[in-house]
């Protein structure tokens, strides 16, 4: 019944899990992230049910179902987060402006593209 | 039937690779909603209809609710009408609803094929999979409804915060 060998899944998932790292290292719009972070979780689900299928055991998607729960929170915790940013009067979703203190912020203006002008003179 | 793994598993690639090029964050939803839908049909084939429908379900459908919801909330750059605009060119949703028509014509394609019950002994169903979960594995269960717990009260923490401030 299945047509799609372990060794093909396999390859899939790690293709997947490429993509899905890809998209985290070079994006950094905040949106972006979570959806490279649940292809990346997608890969890990395929894996675990293409080891199921090889094995005829029903504990390869118990764990899918586990990993559904955690990308539903993971994405709900992260989602939250990315409107919290938004409401603080953040103009863009850029994850590389979240790095000040909420004290820096009023100081400053975190996207003029050098946010600790301390660091430049150290070297 | 190789032959429509192979084409799901492209479709699942290919959708991934879009989904990380885009620049509009709609338009990759859009891609990462067939994606979830290519891997359900890889699921379907891999023996476990249980998982494919629960991709379904609650991946495109659920998950991917929550990005638009947002995306809708976050209302970000150009006013309204030209974003709308943006949204609707053919342009950007030619693509995944190319994909999503092979995909709704593998589904057509394997209609016919009846699975004769005696021949599919390595079908893992609902079944086998709910005995499992309940069974040997009721603490996993119990820890995951932790997870979805906490899950809910951030979300529900750092919604309060934000209305306070207000």
């Amino acid at each position: 019944m299945s047509v799609l060998s372990l060794s093909d899944a396999l390859l899939l998932a790690a293709l997947l899990f490429a993509t899905g790292l890809a998209g985290v290292l070079v994006r950094r719009d905040l949106l972006f992230m979570l959806m490279s972070l649940d292809i990346m979780l997608n890969a890990a689900a395929l894996v675990f049910v293409a080891a199921g299928a090889r094995w005829h055991d029903a504990s390869g998607q118990v764990m899918f179902l586990m990993i559904l729960a955690l990308a539903a929170s993971e994405t709900a915790a992260g989602l939250a987060i990315i409107l919290c940013l938004h409401a603080r009067g953040r103009p863009s979703l850029d994850a590389d402006t979240g790095n000040l203190l909420p004290g820096n912020l009023r100081s400053g203006n975190p996207l003029s593209g050098n946010p600790q002008p301390g660091n430049l003179q150290r070297g | 039937m190789q032959f429509l793994a192979l084409l799901s598993a492209a479709i699942t690639l290919i959708g991934a690779i879009m989904v990380i090029t885009r620049r509009v964050a709609v338009h990759a939803v859009l891609w990462l909603v067939v994606t979830l839908l290519a891997l359900a049909v890889v699921f379907a084939l891999l023996g476990a209809p249980f998982a494919a429908a629960l991709e379904v379900i609650i991946y495109a459908g659920a998950v991917m609710v929550l990005f638009v919801f947002v995306i809708m909330m976050l209302n970000l750059g150009r006013p309204d009408s030209d974003r709308e605009k943006e949204w609707l060119r053919p342009r950007a949703w030619l693509g995944p609803a190319l994909l999503a028509t092979l995909l709704c014509g593998e589904l057509l394609y394997t209609l016919p094929f009846r699975p004769d019950d005696t021949a599919a002994p390595d079908l893992l169903t609902a079944r086998d999979v709910g005995l499992s979960l309940f069974g040997p594995y009721v603490l996993m269960v119990e820890l995951a409804s932790f997870l979805l717990l906490s899950g809910l009260v951030t979300s529900f923490h750092i919604g309060r915060h934000r209305l306070r401030e207000r």
